[in-house]
């Protein structure tokens, strides 16, 4: 490993699902770079393929999906073409991934310590019974959990919804991992306990360098949290850039449709944009781009699927009609 | 503008009763007590024809709890809920009914309040026809007008809810409540299930719907920045009992007490980057076993030796608004 490498470099990546009805391309030619303590926003809506997107990056898919192109570099490691076996030591080691159920990642009838201790001897079979459980008692006490010694011993379902979601960040952040992928963990909690876990999730990235991938819908939470942020519709990103550049001088149609239809402040009393109709099936994909049927600046154009284009520096943009003049913006 | 809602003391609790073991260990002197949750303590709050009130709490608090009184599907355990003037549980049948079916209530997953054996016709027209809003004869006709005017194409009404998708069954969940023609929605999250574009269009029909129908609504919800778009005035519930009433305005520019602060420096906005974010202290602590006096004062930063004792009453801090904190009491 170089310190120049991005920690995670995805190119092209495709994932299919290959279902009896067709071919599904959830994941069709991804590409995104983040670096040590970088935190990037992948957003997009249900079906979009952010979350497989995910999956892929840690392989993690399940037929009928299969990734069936592209690279995933992993601190200069093509994770697609390394053996199975090393890829499990890679995960829950120096690759963790948070998913939005805290259920998925703990095992509901074994104690907190156990599923712990497990998780760090399985990586360093030579760590102590003892070291390890100090490891995780620590992790415990650094994600906001009163008293760890004594929580330890507990089971998870004695715990409440936002207390196991922070366990289960804790088991993520044992190994101090390079590379997190966090799937809408905080979107079924309360905006406290979401802001206990965003202040964990920046600390983190901030003290260790460890890179971040924060997968979401709300694009609220990605305003004050990621450096910078991917805008996924229906299987492809559509946008992508700085946080600020995106969200001040949003170029895709549908970024600005979706950053239009944030309720708040500004909205009071008024009605909010909303983006006709419905995300397609990816099995029923209008030819072109995709977002056309749903897009009022679609024209002939749009018939051709666009190509990816970089206006600028750092900004990647896949329409024909971009709706502010990036270079404009930029200089 | 009149009073269409008006609760006074309202009260729930939710007692776990002892089994066979735990009363025979009692009758043996061992010291087990029922157990008894205090969803909804005491809540008092009129609500205007026509208004849009926004109640906020994190999970917990009591919120769908109070909703399911207003909305007639739970009773009180204490205190009274008048609507138009006439406490509801001294009403006789047939204007019990007709209050059942002026406050109509929409909920969270719609896929979970759909009967999926149902086609939607069924779902939409069954309630109307019951209670002779229309007749079976004209009850095709009737579902589809309530069917376009919640943005669905009538030709989908043989379909069953499985066929549809997230935002068209939240439409469906509104329609048939629209179908009894309503004067009262409560909405339990009716839009936290939904994508964001799609949440746009369903805050949208609520705003229209209000306009038409002149609607009033009671519209709980966790996410602050929703309330703040959709709502004339806003309550803040914290652990069963009212912490905080105001005008949006007033609520999101200047809160009073500092949970409600603490609460809205939380919300995520589009227009703060590079938030620093800071966890607020503690958890919320159990219904089973609230602190004494004021329930916030265990995370308060501001908290007194007397909010550890004395419960803070709601008080008139300005007109048209209350707050319970001790602090104002200078």
């Amino acid at each position: 490993m170089t310190d120049t490498a991005p920690t995670l470099q995805v190119e092209n990546l495709e994932t299919h699902f290959f279902t009896k009805d067709g071919v599904a391309k959830a994941v069709d030619g991804v590409s995104f770079t983040v670096g040590r303590g970088e935190i990037m926003g992948l957003v997009g809506e249900s079906g979009s393929g952010k979350s497989v997107t995910g999956f892929s990056v840690l392989g993690l898919v399940d037929p009928p999906g299969k990734v069936v192109g592209g690279k995933v570099l992993f601190q200069g490691q093509d994770l697609l073409s390394i053996k199975e076996e090393e890829l499990r030591h890679l995960r829950g080691n120096r690759i963790a991934m948070i998913f939005q159920d805290p259920m998925m990642t703990l095992n509901p009838v074994l104690r907190v310590d156990t599923q712990m201790i497990e998780t760090v001897q399985a990586h360093d079979a030579s760590v102590s019974d003892d070291e390890a459980r100090a490891r995780s008692r620590d992790a415990l006490g650094q994600v906001g959990i009163p008293s760890p010694e004594e929580r330890l011993k507990a089971y998870p379902h004695q715990f409440s919804g936002g207390m196991r979601q922070r366990v289960a960040i804790a088991i993520a952040l044992l190994n101090k991992p390079d590379l997190i992928i966090a799937d809408e963990p905080t979107t079924a909690l309360d905006v406290t306990i979401q802001g206990q876990i965003l202040y964990e999730a920046q600390k983190l990235c901030r003290d260790t360098g460890t890179a971040l991938i924060w997968i979401t819908h709300d694009l609220a939470v990605i305003a004050g949290l990621a450096d910078k942020i991917s805008v996924m519709y229906a299987g492809r990103i559509v946008e992508q850039g700085g946080l600020g550049d995106v969200l001040d001088h949003p170029a895709h149609p549908y970024t600005c449709g979706l950053l239009g239809s944030v309720p708040g402040h500004n909205t009071r009393g008024k009605r909010l944009y909303q983006i006709p109709g419905m995300t397609p099936s990816l099995l029923k994909l209008p030819k072109g781009c995709a977002f056309k049927e749903r897009c009022p600046h679609a024209d002939a154009a749009c018939e051709t699927a666009p190509e990816i284009t970089h206006p600028v520096e750092g900004r990647a943009l896949r329409c024909a009609h971009p709706q502010v003049d990036l270079a404009g913006v930029a200089s | 503008m009149s009073t269409i809602l008006e609760l006074s003391g309202v009260t729930k609790n939710f007692v776990k009763h002892l089994d066979a073991a735990a009363k025979l260990a009692r009758r043996l002197g061992a010291d087990v007590k029922e157990e008894v949750v205090h969803a909804v303590d005491g809540v008092s709050l009129k609500i205007a024809a026509g208004e849009v009130v926004g109640l906020v709490g994190e999970s917990g608090c009591g919120k769908s709890t109070l909703g399911r009184m207003v909305a007639g599907i739970m009773e009180p355990t204490a205190g009274d809920i008048r609507y138009k003037d006439r406490v509801v549980s001294a009403m006789d049948k047939q204007a019990g009914r007709e209050t059942a079916l002026a406050i109509q209530m929409i909920f969270q997953d719609p896929f979970a309040s759909l009967n999926p054996r149902m086609r939607v016709q069924d779902i939409i027209g069954e309630a109307p026809i019951l209670h002779g809003v229309t007749s079976r004869a004209d009850a095709g006709d009737y579902v589809a007008q309530v069917m376009e005017r919640v943005g669905l194409d009538p030709e989908y009404r043989k379909r069953y809810p499985h066929q549809f998708s997230g935002g068209q069954r939240q439409r469906i969940g509104i329609a048939r409540a629209l179908a009894v023609k309503p004067e009262f929605l409560v909405c339990d999250e009716a839009i936290a299930a939904l994508d964001v574009s799609i949440q746009a269009q369903v805050i949208n029909l609520f705003m229209d719907l209000r306009e038409d129908l002149d609607l009033t609504y009671l519209f709980i919800s966790h996410d602050l920045s929703v309330v703040e778009h959709i709502s004339d005035r806003v309550v803040i519930m914290y652990l069963g009992r009212i912490v905080e009433v105001a005008s949006t305005e007033d609520i999101f520019d200047s809160a009073n007490h500092p949970y409600t602060q603490a609460l809205l420096n939380e919300v995520p906005r589009l227009d703060v980057r590079g938030f620093d974010y800071q966890p607020i202290a503690g958890e919320i602590p159990s219904p089973l076993d609230p602190p004494p006096g004021c329930h916030f004062h265990p995370r308060c930063p501001h908290a007194t030796a007397r909010c550890r004792e004395e419960r803070p009453q709601l008080r008139e801090i300005a007109p048209g608004r209350v707050s319970a904190c001790h602090l104002n009491d200078g």
